[in-house]
């Protein structure tokens, strides 16, 4: 009984911090998204039912957000897992520079992604002075330059997508390629003897055979994309709304910096449809891995 | 059979050649992508003001490298003070972390009692809930205690991990019980064996948790963000986006990249340091992406 008894205080600490801050948030979101006209100073509210939800659905800020971060989500996705593919079948295919490859590649996450997405809106933005090294280049290539910070939408988008595959990449190319690594090479030597062409031995063996990482990839890129937000505060400064390029999560958090306090019912109501959305989509994920993951 | 036998074996070399140039074409190409914003935040951070500006199209090298945005970064703006909340908040993070979750994950590996599973469950079932759902009424939480534009409202949610106690729990499991049941008899404490005997074997697993944990705080931006706009409690993250919106008088990049350099570097060499446990870590537990 007294073991019992000590068993516990050793995990005291632990249950006491996920206690307050992770369970009792758990519960208190659900009841914060049904509070209508909740304010914060007063601690009351006027109601309950769905009404949170309903504005936030009708919400012009939230449903631009909502199309900008499924673009980022579609395009961003298959984008850096495919690329990050080939670049691991490169490293793979080579003994030379290989280790000064990897650790070039990996950089990117270990950087402040506010600090390095400075550097990117500086590289894109027109200013009065410059036009920025990337209007420069097309233009050097004869096309016209176009400011991707503050221009038209297609081209913030593009730097967006264009960022967040940077960011993303290193962890997908070093998952990829300790995958192609962990490959037992007596497949690819039976395969050789057979005279198997290249292109079928890597749809064959390769493909196959690191199918469930890809896949493990695809889910976690899905939820990652789905909570993107900090890239975007790197590009395009805190008022996203007005570059019209927030997304889910910004929302979320915009709603809490109000004044006093900000509106913790809209705010959590939000977050709720984003956690069904990306559980959803998660759910179709794992289904579908289930169904064609061959090992 | 048209072709000879040498023929076929020297389209296959050539085709093999063309290959293998595409491929380092290819790695190539994307290391110069990683690379060049970095080589384009040094090079900015060196030329002076008036340099910069007059240079309609950018220079890719500078003859007169300066280090004068480097002493304005740390006088036109308080980024030493970003730097040292930065530091303590990391350090005081990461140390705190460690004290919850060792004893956690030992009492999980080695630790008999009842409801275990049931607890371990639950926990792991922790995993799965987004710190977007939490982090609202963590926020209401940390005002109503008034520890708003404080280190400690800083710090206190992001002390626990349950997937570093799973990570720990795992790595601990595999000491074997002899060594547990030899401590027994000789009557040393669950405390004692805990420190002298599971911390070592564990050392590089704990490491791993550590840098892990440290790579989080160094870059943590959306918590701070929510939590502090007093800029004496600013981390670095917060204090680049100041910065950019306030500081130097907007058009000083020059200035800025210095800033940014001054905030990269540290993170930069602790991975050049660690680069084997870094990548082995992130690949175990790593999430962004």
């Amino acid at each position: 009984m007294k073991t019992q008894w000590k068993a516990w205080l050793y995990l005291l600490p632990a249950v006491a911090f996920l206690g307050v801050f992770m369970v009792y948030p758990l519960v208190d979101v659900l009841v914060y998204s049904f509070e209508e006209g909740y304010n914060f100073a007063s601690q009351s509210y006027s109601g309950v039912g769905l009404f949170n939800y309903s504005y936030v659905l009708h919400d012009p800020y939230f449903l631009q957000a909502v199309k900008n971060t499924f673009l980022i989500v579609i395009i961003t996705v298959p984008l850096s897992t495919g690329l990050a593919l080939l670049i691991s079948l490169g490293l793979s295919s080579i003994r030379k520079l290989r280790d000064l490859f990897q650790t070039v590649f990996f950089l990117p996450y270990v950087t402040n992604t506010l600090a390095v997405g400075l550097v990117f809106m500086i590289l894109f933005k027109k200013t009065a002075y410059t036009d920025g090294m990337v209007n420069l280049l097309i233009q050097f290539f004869g096309g016209t330059g176009v400011d991707f910070i503050e221009g038209p939408y297609w081209a913030k988008m593009f730097v967006m997508c264009f960022y967040t595959i940077w960011v993303v990449m290193p962890f997908k190319i070093l998952i990829l390629t300790s995958a192609l690594a962990s490959v037992n090479q007596v497949y690819y030597n039976a395969a050789r003897i057979d005279g198997t062409p290249r292109w079928r031995m890597f749809t064959r063996i390769t493909l196959p055979m690191i199918s469930p990482m890809i896949f493990y990839l695809v889910i976690t890129g899905f939820i990652g994309a789905f909570k993107a937000y900090s890239d975007e505060v790197a590009l395009f400064g805190t008022n996203l709304n007005a570059a019209g390029m927030n997304t889910i999560v910004g929302y979320v958090y915009d709603m809490l910096y109000g004044n006093s306090g900000g509106y913790p019912s809209f705010a959590s109501a939000a977050a709720l449809i984003l956690f069904a959305i990306v559980f959803t989509i998660t759910c179709i994920n794992l289904l579908i891995s289930r169904n064609n993951v061959q090992y | 059979m048209n072709e000879t036998y040498a023929a076929i074996e020297k389209r296959a070399a050539r085709s093999a050649r063309i290959r293998k140039f595409l491929t380092y074409l290819l790695l190539v190409f994307w290391a110069l992508l990683v690379l060049f914003p970095f080589y384009w935040m040094i090079l900015t951070s060196v030329k002076s003001y008036g340099a910069y500006n007059t240079e309609y199209i950018p220079k890719f090298y500078t003859l007169s490298p300066t280090l004068q945005n480097y002493i304005e970064a740390f006088t036109a703006v308080s980024l030493g003070r970003y730097f040292w909340n930065t530091l303590l908040f990391t350090v005081v993070t990461t140390a705190l972390m460690m004290a919850v979750i060792i004893p956690a994950a030992f009492a999980f590996s080695r630790l008999e009692f009842k409801g275990k599973n049931i607890v371990f469950a639950l926990f792991l079932s922790l995993m799965m809930i987004p710190s977007e759902l939490v982090i609202i009424t963590n926020f209401v939480t940390i005002t109503n205690w008034g520890l708003r534009n404080s280190y400690l409202g800083l710090i206190l949610p992001s002390v626990t991990s349950v997937f570093y106690i799973y990570l720990l729990k795992e790595n601990f499991e595999q000491i074997p019980d002899e060594l547990y049941k030899a401590a027994k008899v000789d009557g040393t404490s669950d405390l004692k064996y805990l420190l002298r005997v599971v911390l070592p074997i564990s050392r590089p697993t704990i490491v791993t948790v550590v840098i892990l944990k440290v790579i989080e705080c160094w870059n943590s931006y959306v918590w701070p963000r929510l939590i502090t706009d007093d800029p004496f409690y600013f981390l670095v993250s917060n204090g680049i986006q100041e910065i950019r919106e306030n500081g130097f008088g907007r058009e000083n990049i020059p200035a800025m990249m210095a800033a940014v350099v001054v905030i990269s570097v540290p993170l930069i060499v602790l991975f050049l340091i660690f680069r084997k446990k870094i990548m082995e870590g992130v690949s175990r537990g790593g999430t962004k992406g």
